[in-house]
């Protein structure tokens, strides 16, 4: 895979970055919260990097300036709908210019931890306008593969339950619910039910990623099977895919 | 419930007309633009003064303020790694925050919002960066268009002057050395900012600009101000 191309960007992108040659790839994997994407990324990793492969991770929320503020916000429970989407678009361009398109020029293979589609989920479940936020990345350049992990949110809740017991028998249990504060929509107060806000959060992030896959070709991957079977899936596509070089673009819309 | 009654049946609490007035914006948006040293502070302090001297409730915003982005941004300044997307939208972070958590709903309850540096900042030094114009205005298309916009125009050698008084050093950022204008800061600051006075001066018609000029003295902008203010807005208080 050592022939070059050049980035594409998804709209207005980057007018001081123009025509700059990728040598490498770009592989995002989506999936929500428990839906085992930390774990199949790093056996990716290992995967890749045992082919020979230069790797680099990367994610949301991950760029040294902009993600402890993000966080720290996000405890004292401070981002109206707003700020959150534009401080995660902040922290995705310093890692886009500074890690990722680096990375690309060199001959990587970059495998992110969810990428802009995640984000522009969260947006449209929260009634930012889907056109307000598909203008707002449109600096964003176009990944080779787009993988989501489709899991059904009963799933979800038995595997973060099951995390968080673990984790109390190990003593290193520190959140105050086995659920996540934003991931079950309750800045947004769709219930009073814990449970319910996060079921009912979860099936729009779903109806969201729906709506996105058309549109962006994201390849959609049974997340409720074992992770060796997701695994296995996901080589099997990657694989087809390195070997075919250079016409992924033209499977994207 | 809709209406909560006392004990003799006076209504005390109505929540009927909640849901219908829920977009009405009652108080009114004075926003001040102009480069660094063009005076758009003093004269914004100085209306914010005079409402409050005569029991108008007011609120003022300043650009780049809000806790929880500022502290990255001025990082991020001191190590020079911003990048004209990531500036730009570290600014757009900061004015959403102000924005939902204080000036829309303060501008829905019936105060006198100002603002010192609002989206045309954002248009006119973001394109000067090399952002795309287009992909500016949409990141901003949320924000309420203001009743009155003061721009103050100085010549951009009497700006620096001002600045220049008040402290030693032009700052890195604000001399755009990060756009590779020329290896001297003194020039390249001319040149950044006549590049941001020239965005401002195509938006004047085209955005409702009231023109004010920066050279005047204090007190003569600022009766330009408030009478500019009180041709818009009703106003029965004291000069």
């Amino acid at each position: 895979m050592e022939k070059s191309s050049i980035i594409q960007y998804y709209g207005h992108g980057i007018p001081y970055l123009k025509n700059l040659e990728s040598k490498g790839k770009l592989i995002i994997l989506e999936g929500p919260d428990s839906s085992g994407r930390s774990s199949q990324i790093s056996l990716l990793n290992n995967y890749l990097e045992a082919n020979g492969h230069a790797v680099l991770n990367t994610g949301l929320r991950r760029s040294e300036l902009i993600s402890e503020g993000i966080l720290e916000a996000k405890e004292r429970h401070l981002l109206r709908k707003r700020t959150m989407s534009l401080f995660y678009a902040a922290d995705f361009a310093d890692q886009l210019e500074n890690k990722i398109i680096p990375a690309l020029k060199a001959g990587y293979i970059v495998l992110a931890d969810r990428y802009i589609y995640t984000l522009m989920a969260r947006d449209a479940v929260r009634k930012i306008n889907r056109t307000w936020s598909h203008n707002l990345y449109g600096f964003a350049i176009k990944p080779d593969l787009i993988f989501y992990l489709d899991v059904d949110p009963n799933e979800l809740i038995r595997r973060a339950f099951q995390k968080t017991t673990e984790e109390l028998l190990r003593g290193i249990f520190d959140k105050d619910n086995f659920l996540d504060y934003y991931e079950s929509g309750e800045d947004i107060g769709f219930s009073d039910d814990l449970l319910e806000s996060f079921i009912s959060y979860q099936m729009k992030m779903k109806y969201e990623f729906y709506r996105l896959q058309k549109k962006y070709g994201i390849i959609k991957i049974n997340g409720n099977q074992n992770i060796e079977q997701v695994q296995n899936e996901l080589r099997h596509k990657i694989d087809k895919f390195l070997k075919i070089p250079f016409d992924s673009s033209t499977k994207q819309k | 419930m809709r209406q909560i009654k006392n004990r003799s049946g006076n209504i005390i609490t109505n929540t009927k007309n909640i849901k219908k007035d829920k977009y009405a914006i009652k108080g009114k948006l004075i926003i001040v633009e102009g480069i660094d040293g063009s005076g758009k502070s003093t004269q914004i302090h100085l209306l914010d003064k005079w409402l409050r001297f005569n029991n108008k409730p007011a609120f003022l915003s300043e650009w780049n303020s809000s806790e929880i982005v500022k502290n990255i941004t001025s990082r991020g300044k001191k190590k020079e790694q911003l990048t004209p997307t990531t500036f730009s939208l570290l600014h757009a972070t900061d004015f959403a925050d102000r924005y939902e958590r204080n000036i829309f709903p303060l501008l829905r309850a019936g105060y006198t919002v100002l603002a010192d540096r609002y989206i045309y900042t954002a248009y006119a030094r973001d394109i000067v960066r090399g952002c795309n114009p287009l992909w500016i205005k949409k990141l901003y298309s949320f924000a309420l268009k203001p009743d009155i916009t003061f721009y103050f125009r100085v010549p951009v050698d009497i700006a620096a002057g001002r600045i220049l008084s008040g402290r030693p050093k032009l700052k890195y950022y604000e001399a755009g050395m990060d756009l590779n204008l020329s290896n001297d800061i003194y020039e390249s600051y001319r040149i950044f900012q006549s590049r941001i006075i020239e965005q401002y001066e195509k938006m004047t018609t085209s955005e409702n600009f009231t023109v004010i000029d920066g050279t005047l003295n204090i007190e003569k902008q600022q009766e330009l101000v408030r009478e500019k203010f009180k041709s818009v807005i009703s106003f029965d208080g004291e000069n």
